[in-house]
């Protein structure tokens, strides 16, 4: 028996662009008053979605801002309406969608109750026989004669969640509103899910909270861009979800790649053409570069590129598990960071160097093949270097590198600093720099859910 | 379109409570509170009532005394008058209703034709003092057709107010397009002016186009004139007309209804 059936359902909203600045005047002198009043522009904010939420089922609907979750919610509740396809709900519905929509500030909090348990379908009668659990509930019994304008904004919700939940709904519409109100409202709220579940009532969660999709949902549902991405089991659901949103990520922090080695590169070409005219005018002096300086202050460190480039680095990539390119890496995964290079000249005399920092600029990890004791010979043409980790166990975060190529004095042949970003994620929250391998041991009478 | 006709009937309740909030919320916070309903009418009337008896004297006799004569169309023009000004921004300052609860739209402008229709039922028992005070009685057989005219009004002014709710939602001028209008429409319509004057008998062909010329005439001849109510047959077919009217705004109103939670 399903609850709630969206059958290849469509919403085109419409965009009636240009009206804004259309008046009735214009609007009647160019006689396109209907012509106004029709769309001239369309925005499909879902398109042929079909799903069904079988009766006492909590389903969970996740996706991106803008995903279209949001209209789902309203089309169930019956705000909108679909464009094409058909929306059937058993029922009685409640929509939490915005608590206290329609409270008037004025007037008290008792009559509030009344009207907008009235509003939800509730008659007065009932709402008369609520009234007590609903106040208890929102645990407003000395306010409820104040004007709903004196409330604070958490009073506020917590009336119109009361009122909302009491209207003793056989579906429940969720959306997002779990994201505002304090920690013990959250809880008296999940309770209270908890026991519409356990009544076998339906509810549908619109929300960004993954964790509570899959702690408390039966099944979820991934939309994307208006589209039905996978639905069911909502760990699967999720872990899809989170994947692409890596994917995502991905890509932005290649783009940003992009820029970084650009903008570097334009400024390090700038710094030399200033310091040739200055050579110039100044006669040829001893001045070996712009020598990185020995003790870099983590805190001013920007980021930037400079060195003579007799050897040059063409290009850094981050290699995952499975050797693709990638800038979103799981605690823990195997990482390899490679560098192609370019020596004009053989040379004997080179250090390839690496180093890692966190968000706060703290060095992670850094090394080079000097400080490795390791000799060098010869480098010519074009080479590739890499530096393959087996398990890069850095916490949950936006990760910055440094690469360089020096001589074994310090002098620069290429130094990048700080331009390539990657992604740490983890789907634990643990806090510091670095997560050890390890494993929890318990003696004794120490029990814990698995 | 019927069965959201009849679905409204359902939510009686619901336009209930609203009207009474409406009502309450109005008057909450003013000291002289609820008695604003009596006192709004009363000043407009002293102000009427000394600019047409002391400066500019209203001679015609049969409309005297005069400032009764007046209290008879002004009711029930303010009524509508303000019953269209609110209604008309209605959907826009309930958004939040129609975009987050699900809520039958039309419920807002009807709202607030008949939140003003109490008050315009409070007005009322002004006009009844006045009619002590003078000791102008009105006809009793004539009094029967009161609550027509009254229902007349209530059809003319909701289809009204259904149309301009709905438009503003697309054309946020009508507000103030309005307001012009019905300072127009006021003075058109014989309210501080007599019908049977013969300055209007000239015009009467266009006073009779104007729907509201028969509800105040009608209501002159009810609460003012002696004699029967003559024009009981122009109130009838307004009757009529305004149900067609109502028909074809709830029409219009419905066509646009899923517009509105997206433009508002």
């Amino acid at each position: 028996m399903n609850a709630i059936e969206l059958t290849n359902v469509s919403k085109i909203y419409r965009r009636y662009s240009g009206r804004q600045f259309s008046t009735l005047k214009s609007a009647l002198l160019q006689r396109s008053l209907l012509q106004n009043l029709r769309p001239n522009e369309v925005f499909p904010a879902l398109t042929d979605v079909s799903f069904a939420v079988r009766r006492g089922v909590t389903y969970g609907v996740i996706g991106k801002n803008g995903s279209g979750k949001s209209t789902a919610l309203k089309l169930v509740a019956g705000i909108t309406k679909p464009t094409t396809g058909t929306v059937k709900v058993e029922g009685r519905i409640s929509a939490l969608i915005e608590l206290g929509a329609g409270f008037h500030p004025e007037i008290s909090g008792r009559e509030n109750v009344f009207i907008n348990g009235i509003m939800l379908g509730l008659t007065k009668r009932e709402v008369q026989e609520r009234f007590d659990e609903i106040v208890d509930f929102a645990e407003l019994r000395e306010f409820i004669d104040a004007p709903v304008k004196t409330y604070s904004s958490g009073m506020y919700m917590r009336l119109g969640f009361a009122v909302a939940i009491h209207v003793n709904p056989d579906v429940l519409l969720v959306d997002e509103v779990l994201a505002v109100g304090d920690e013990g409202f959250t809880h008296k709220c999940l309770d209270k899910f908890g026991e519409f579940r356990r009544r076998g009532k339906t509810i549908l969660l619109v929300t960004h909270s993954l964790p509570l999709v899959e702690r408390f949902c039966d099944e979820a549902l991934w939309l994307d861009q208006g589209h039905a991405m996978t639905h069911g089991d909502p760990k699967r659901v999720v872990d899809a979800y989170l994947t692409k949103v890596e994917e995502g990520e991905s890509e932005l922090l290649a783009t940003s790649k992009a820029r970084a080695v650009e903008d570097a590169d334009r400024d390090g070409q700038e710094r030399q053409e200033r310091q040739e005219r200055q050579e110039g005018q100044e006669g040829q002096e001893g001045n070996d570069g712009q020598q990185a300086p020995s003790s870099p202050d983590q805190s001013r460190r920007v980021e930037g590129r400079w060195g003579s480039r007799e050897v040059e680095i063409v290009d850094v990539t981050f290699f995952d598990k499975d050797n693709q390119p990638s800038f979103v890496f799981h605690t823990g995964d195997p990482v390899s960071i490679r560098l192609k290079l370019h020596a004009a000249h053989p040379t004997d005399d080179f250090v390839f160097g690496i180093a890692i920092f966190n968000p706060d600029g703290v060095c992670c990890y850094g090394t080079n093949t000097e400080r490795e004791d390791m000799e060098p010979v010869r480098l010519a043409g074009d080479a590739e270097v890499t530096f393959a980790i087996d398990s890069l166990a850095l916490v949950d975060g936006t990760y910055k590198v440094d690469v360089a190529v020096h001589k074994r004095d310090g002098f620069p042949y290429d130094y990048h600093r700080l331009l390539y970003t990657f992604r740490m994620k983890s789907r634990s929250r643990d806090v510091g720099i670095y997560r050890p391998h390890h494993e929890w041991r318990f003696s004794g009478d120490v029990q814990f859910k698995s | 379109m019927f069965s959201n006709l009849a679905n409204l009937f359902r939510y009686r309740g619901l336009i209930q409570s609203l009207v009474a909030r409406e009502l309450k919320a109005r008057y909450r916070g003013s000291v002289l509170g609820f008695f604003w309903s009596f006192i709004n009418p009363l000043l407009l009337l002293s102000i009427y009532t000394f600019v047409f008896t002391t400066i500019l004297p209203n001679q015609n006799k049969i409309a005297q005394p005069y400032a009764l004569f007046m209290f008879c169309g002004i009711l029930p023009w303010n009524w509508f008058a303000t019953s269209l000004l609110e209604a008309s921004n209605a959907l826009v300052a309930g958004g939040n209703l129609i975009k987050k609860v699900l809520f039958p739209a039309e419920i807002l402008p009807l709202v607030n034709v008949l939140a003003n229709m109490v008050h315009f039922f409070l007005g009322l028992t002004i006009l009844a003092a006045f009619v002590i005070a003078y000791r102008h009685w009105p006809d009793p057989a004539g009094l029967a057709w009161f609550p027509v005219a009254v229902l007349v009004q209530l059809i003319f002014t909701a289809a009204l107010a259904l149309f301009f709710s709905a438009l503003t939602v697309h054309f946020r001028d009508i507000r103030d397009l309005l307001s012009n209008l019905l300072m127009f429409w006021f003075f058109a319509t014989p309210i501080i002016y007599p019908w049977l004057d013969s300055n209007v008998i000239a015009y009467r062909r266009l006073f009779d186009l104007n729907p509201f010329t028969h509800l105040a005439v009608s209501y002159q001849e009810i609460l003012f004139f002696p004699g029967s109510v003559g024009h009981w047959k122009w109130l009838v077919a307004l009757g009529g007309v305004s149900v067609v009217l109502f028909l074809g705004a709830y029409w219009f109103f419905d066509r646009l209804r899923d517009s509105f939670a997206e433009a508002v």
